[in-house]
């Protein structure tokens, strides 16, 4: 297993001290918990994102954060201060909203410079500072601009600037890409990660969105029903899901239900009846041991091989014979460009997903309908995985 | 067969028979008010024949003391009702959006009682609440207007109330989210996000019970002391023995104030924010 303490190497501001300490977080709506028991820690200058399916609880939790919502249980510190009961308007915390809520009556400029005027600071410095701002999200130009005259995304940069002038300790951003069309998500999400890097502040990111969350974050908390499924980065989330769920909702992935029928410190057997056959770990799974557990398998980890009749079963070369092979017919293939996926059906009628690059411009048609195949993948592929 | 391209399903405005129609739905709801004020300045003492241009029944207005006050009258109570009416109605709509308590439904439901409930009765409703609390009826001026404006705040009010809730659906409270996050009270909020987003229901909502306590006849009759006169009542007297041009005249000039009021307020709603941001 990687450490997952390692923050990764998307942003060269983080520091190893906690700016956010959430212990034992609980928030209920009247029976129903929306945030359950929840304990986390987020670095300062660290770009974080709460992900997760919708009613996960991620928004409320922000929400707490913000201050717009009072926890029912437990503590929120920012830097050292216990600010759970602090009301918005005096933490030192800014949020971008989903909605950007630009007052649409207000100039770019006075938007800017609304928060200014309740923090003590001199007319000639918020001129200054609402300036840096705008220039920090490249409006400088249309600072006498009206809301209504601008696009999504230049109201996006509004609320940007508007939060990141109060210097927040921590600016927090709910969706900051959902109602932004696809090109422009994709430029933003390396345009707030640039910001981030160069502003220094903290950003906690809510989104529904595994790719947004991948691609942004430094570390990502999954939630699911209130809880927190599992913390960790990026690639530790997509290669080393710590439960069913995880491997379920970041990427996709071929899940089956298996009995551990081997189990040593280098190496394990999993019975997968719906395979109808085994699979081979080149590591051990111990403490796996106990309730209900699963395979999983990610599509782009397994090969594709032709199969004709009379073939004999081909090996993997570093699992043991009769392990990881499975024989299949091609039943569909959608192609996206960059790769295609294959959908195989096995001889048992169970369906797998399998996807391969497209590597040359000419021989796209390597594999195709009705093909006969042996699906085969290697002793660190698979993960095991429990509920 | 004619040669013009043929017109499509959703091109409305291109149809001759549609704009014929439209045509005369405009002439049916205008024609009055056309003849009405043509009449004002025609120079004859009967509303039959043209007999030529003419600016002396607005003289005769002028001079016509009882007139004057009776339309001055009318409007002071209208500014009032107008003035204590935005107030009302936009506090009423603002706690039945804002919060939720017991009886909401109910009380919403009653606030809505003046707009459907007959003038008549409401006129009389009024005139044996104001006679059972024994409402002094020599007041002296303008202080024996306060039971017109009473009756006329009770029945406006409510249209404020119902225009300036449906401004306020389309709130997003985001805004004031954002607002308190950016450092603001919750009166700093108020005032700096949810008010410039009432204005243009709280405008609309005005020159709603400026218009309606301008022409109010029923109920007015009922609440107005002996002495009081407003400016309704005073030309339905007057008609009462003929329908003179001086009577056209007064009414056109009525008709003028309420366009210019009218335009004034539409002016003030297109700089106002009622473009949504998204």
């Amino acid at each position: 297993m990687p450490d997952n303490s390692t923050v990764n190497k998307k942003s060269s501001v983080v520091k190893d001290e906690t700016i956010i300490k959430i212990e034992n977080l609980t928030k209920r709506f009247g029976k129903v918990a929306a945030v359950d028991d929840i304990n986390l820690e987020i670095k300062r200058g660290e770009f974080f994102a709460l992900l997760g399916p919708s009613g996960c609880g991620k928004t409320t939790l922000l929400r707490m954060i913000a201050g717009f919502e009072v926890p029912t249980e437990g503590k929120i510190f920012l830097d050292g201060v216990d600010v759970s009961n602090i009301p918005p308007n005096k933490r030192p915390v800014n949020t971008v909203f989903q909605s950007y809520a630009v007052f649409p009556h207000l100039s770019v400029f006075d938007n800017v410079a609304y928060g200014l005027q309740f923090d003590n600071v001199s007319k000639s410095e918020q001129r200054e500072r609402v300036m840096a701002a705008l220039e920090d999200v490249k409006l400088e130009h249309l600072a006498e601009r009206k809301p209504d005259q601008m696009s999504g995304g230049q109201r996006q940069r509004v609320a940007l600037a508007r939060a990141l002038v109060k210097r927040p300790k921590v600016l927090l951003l709910d969706e900051p890409l959902s109602a932004l069309d696809a090109k422009l998500r994709e430029a933003m999400r390396f345009e707030l990660t640039e910001l981030q890097d160069r502003v220094g502040v903290t950003f906690i990111m809510v989104t529904h969105d595994q790719d947004e969350a991948l691609a942004m974050a430094c570390r990502c908390a999954v939630m699911d029903r209130g809880r927190l499924m599992q913390l960790a980065t990026p690639s530790t989330l997509y290669e080393f899901p710590a439960n069913k769920f995880v491997a379920d909702f970041i990427g996709s992935v071929n899940m089956f239900e298996g009995k551990l029928i081997l189990d040593e410190p280098d190496k394990a057997i999993v019975e997968v009846e719906e395979l109808g056959g085994k699979v081979f770990f080149d590591h051990g799974v111990l403490g796996a041991e106990g309730g209900q557990i699963f395979v999983g398998i990610r599509p782009e980890k397994i090969e594709l091989i032709k199969r004709t009749k009379d073939m004999k079963k081909p090996q993997m070369e570093d699992s043991p014979e009769d392990c990881n092979v499975f024989a299949g017919v091609i039943d569909n293939i959608s192609y996206l460009g960059s790769e295609s996926i294959y959908e195989i059906t096995l001889e048992n009628g169970r369906r797998m997903q399998v996807s391969r690059p497209n590597l040359s411009r000419w021989d796209q048609e390597d594999f195709t309908f009705n093909d006969e195949v042996w699906l085969g993948f290697h002793g660190d592929s698979p993960v095991l995985l429990q509920n | 067969m004619s040669k013009k391209p043929q017109r499509a399903p959703l091109e409305y405005s291109k149809s001759f028979r549609l704009r014929a129609w439209i045509f005369g739905v405009l002439l049916f709801l205008y024609a009055p008010l056309l003849i009405l004020i043509a009449f004002s300045f025609n120079d004859s003492k009967r509303n039959i024949v043209w007999k030529g241009f003419t600016f002396k029944w607005y003289v005769k207005v002028f001079e016509n003391d009882a007139l004057r006050e009776a339309l001055f009258n009318s409007l002071i109570i209208a500014v009032l009702c107008t003035i204590f009416s935005v107030i009302l109605g936009a506090l009423a709509a603002f706690v039945l959006w804002r919060f939720k308590f017991p009886m909401k439904g109910l009380l919403e439901s009653g606030l809505n009682l003046p707009i459907v409930v007959p003038e008549i009765c409401m006129g009389v409703g009024v005139l044996m609440f104001f006679n059972k609390i024994h409402w002094p009826n020599d007041l002296p001026w303008p202080i024996s207007l306060s039971q017109i404006i009473i009756a006329h705040i009770t029945f406006s009010f409510p249209f404020v109330a119902v225009v300036v809730r449906a401004r306020l659906e389309s709130f997003n409270k985001e805004l004031e989210a954002a607002a308190l996050d950016l450092g603001a009270s919750q009166w700093r909020a108020f005032t700096d996000v949810i008010v410039p987003h009432m204005t243009p229901g709280l405008i609309a909502g005005a020159l709603l019970a400026f218009t309606l306590s301008l022409d109010d006849f029923v109920i007015t009759f009922f609440a107005s002391g002996p002495g009081t006169i407003t400016f309704p009542i005073k030309v339905y007297s007057m008609v009462r023995f003929s329908v003179t041009p001086e009577v056209n005249a007064a009414s056109t000039i009525i008709i003028v104030l309420t366009l210019i009021a009218t335009a004034v307020a539409m002016k003030f709603q297109d700089t106002s924010p009622n473009k949504e941001n998204a």
